[in-house]
């Protein structure tokens, strides 16, 4: 059983503290990945499973032993780096039996292991170049192999896929998916990148400032994201997020966005605002509708705005653009066919279905 | 050339070759420059796996996380780096081999030793230093402990850095041993004084020991860039 376990996990550099007592639970043959801006603790997270930094408190198990005390190459986990980390000076087969090798084991099995990953990683014809002598992505894929033939109970991925260009990032990604399926192990993976994490994961570890916003699967944190800093992490482009101000006027509620606009906030259980009160509201761009652009009938609560276009960001199947309703900053989404120009004033339709509220001073979710 | 001869210097350079070889009863022999030659290829190649092996000792105490060894390794490359190499070699020569019962190619072997490990030692140091915090971490995640990861990934890969910085100091080594000649060793240097005082030579002498000198330190020269070729792979 390869479960990984952190409780409590503090780490500090001199009087720095960088994690602050993070708690998470990786089941057995679970992918969880760990995301979160620049500098906000996940790879520090990840090198203290891997024993590359000691932990200032707390504990860390895998597979039910305690693992504080015990050596990188004794916690049966395998790193793959952001950059490779390859052996220039041996080739690609050396690269990957060098572990086994050095480990006394025998040569039959020894070259079964790296045949058998070599063919999952379709690195056959490469086994007998140097490092120097691939691309990126067969690079990448060699220092996957050199993991895999050690069969480790958990592989730990550091922002494996950031030295690639977008093509080999999105087949890298195919691949790592098809590894987990092949291999069935724990896989902790960190990245900055929220495509990947939605992609890859089982389930999503936010983190922000060497803490733990968030955990759960990729739809429950792009449907139910607990405040609003992971609500405007996770999906691209990001989730609308504009100040607005609770109005009550009568039995309903509304939304007053700038000086005009009021958004009516659908009915819902358990839900109680106050007058006045300071809100972030959060609406998804494919929540925000060009009218003339679609005419699709919404079963769910809408409402109208008009806005003005700023920028138009043209992706071929689909135009992001960024307009500005009522002295708000806006991001809709459209179909692609349809052209539109700065300056031009849009008919907006809003689909509150999805319709969150934080509150503007825990920036928690209230709605 | 012609400064020799307005000196009134008589060239005879006919006399030279019977120091380079000598033909005898028993055939063609050695001359005095050439087992001059062979004694200080002797010492230096003798010095030379030394001096690589004190460096490497004492890179690794200076890299090491113990403060006493790292003290250790300072204190011995200040003393040796700070202090000139005749000075070294007249203080192990006349002072500890003594104690040591050292004879005094012993002694002369020790101290280019010394001091040449002293620079090597800061030579591999910075080539160990230079090999990326990944590689280290990587050798860890995937199984090998601290001596497995230096003798199979670390060094193999810094020895690519060192192998330019090191050959000057090998070259280095080659000309510092003509010092132990101040100690009766009968190395090139000694043996070209010798047959000075004994032929008045003096400037076909100090000239063909110069060749000797040039010829032995390009041919080092030579093979250091047939290593660097060798050890061009050594890229990722």
């Amino acid at each position: 059983m390869a479960n990984v376990i952190l409780k409590d996990v503090f780490k500090n550099y001199g009087k720095l503290e960088v994690v602050h007592g993070i708690n998470l639970n990786v089941a057995h043959k679970e992918f969880v990945v760990l995301v979160g801006p620049s500098g906000c603790g996940k790879s520090t997270a990840l090198r203290m499973i891997a024993g590359l930094e000691d932990i200032t408190a707390g504990t860390i198990e895998i597979g039910d032993r305690v693992v504080n005390d015990v050596a990188p190459k004794d916690r049966d986990a395998a790193m793959v780096f952001q950059n490779y980390a390859l052996y220039p000076h041996m080739n690609v087969y050396k690269n990957m039996s060098f572990g086994l090798k050095l480990r006394k084991m025998p040569k039959d099995e020894i070259e079964k292991r790296v045949r058998e990953a070599a063919d999952i990683l379709e690195l056959e014809d490469y086994l007998f170049r140097k490092p120097h002598e691939l691309s990126g992505g067969q690079r990448q894929r060699v220092a996957m192999g050199r993991a895999i033939v050690r069969r480790p109970a958990v592989y730990l991925f550091d922002e494996p896929l950031s030295n690639l260009d977008a093509k080999l990032r999105t087949q890298m990604r195919l691949e790592i998916k098809l590894l987990h399926h092949n291999v069935q192990n724990t896989i902790i993976y960190v990245t900055h990148d929220q495509v990947e994490a939605m992609t890859l994961a089982d389930r999503i570890v936010v983190m922000r400032d060497g803490y733990i916003e968030q955990v759960g699967s990729p739809i429950e944190i792009f449907q139910h994201p607990a405040n609003a800093f992971v609500a405007g992490f996770i999906g691209s482009p990001p989730m609308n997020l504009l100040s607005a101000v609770i109005i009550n006027s009568g039995d309903k509620q509304k939304l007053k966005l700038g000086e005009h606009l009021e958004i009516p906030i659908p009915a819902r259980e358990n839900t109680q605002f106050t007058d006045g009160q300071k809100v972030i509201m959060g609406l998804r761009t494919e929540d925000i509708h060009v009218t003339i652009a679609d005419k699709q009938e919404r079963k769910g609560p809408t409402c109208s705005a008009n806005g003005i276009v700023k920028i138009v960001e043209p992706l071929g199947n689909e135009t992001n653009i960024h307009m500005d309703v009522d002295g708000a900053d806006l991001i809709a989404r459209a179909d692609g066919r349809h052209i539109f120009t700065a300056g031009e004033e849009l008919e907006l339709t809003l689909d509150l279905t999805h319709l969150h509220i934080f509150d503007a001073e825990s920036e928690k979710s209230i709605y | 050339m012609q400064g020799a001869e307005n000196l009134g210097y008589n060239w005879q350079w006919s006399r030279v070759s019977r120091c380079l070889v000598a033909r005898t009863a028993d055939g063609w022999q050695f001359g005095p420059l050439l087992q001059g030659l062979w004694l200080t290829l002797e010492i230096t190649l003798l010095s030379l796996c030394l001096s690589m092996t004190i460096g490497l000792v004492s890179a690794l105490m200076r890299l090491s996380a113990s403060p006493m060894a790292r003290g250790l390794a300072l204190v011995y490359l200040e003393l040796i780096r700070n202090t000139p190499l005749l000075i070294q070699i007249f203080i192990i020569y006349f002072v500890f081999a003594p104690i040591l019962d050292l004879g005094r190619m012993s002694s002369a072997i020790l101290a280019l030793s010394l001091f040449e490990g002293a620079y090597a030692s800061e030579i591999i140091r910075a080539g160990i230093q230079a090999i990326p915090v990944g590689q280290w971490e990587a050798s860890a995640s995937l199984g090998l402990n601290k001596a497995q990861s230096y003798r199979w990934i670390i060094l193999p890969q810094a020895l690519r850095q060192m192998i330019p910085p090191l050959t000057s100091q090998g070259i280095s080594l080659v000309k510092d041993s003509a010092l132990v000649s101040t100690i009766a060793i009968y190395d090139l240097t000694m043996q070209g004084q010798q047959i000075i005082a004994e032929t008045f030579l003096t400037f076909e002498i100090w000239f063909v020991v110069a060749a000797i000198y040039l010829l032995v330190t390009m041919a080092l020269s030579i093979l250091v860039k047939y290593l660097e070729h060798h050890f061009s792979g050594y890229t990722n």
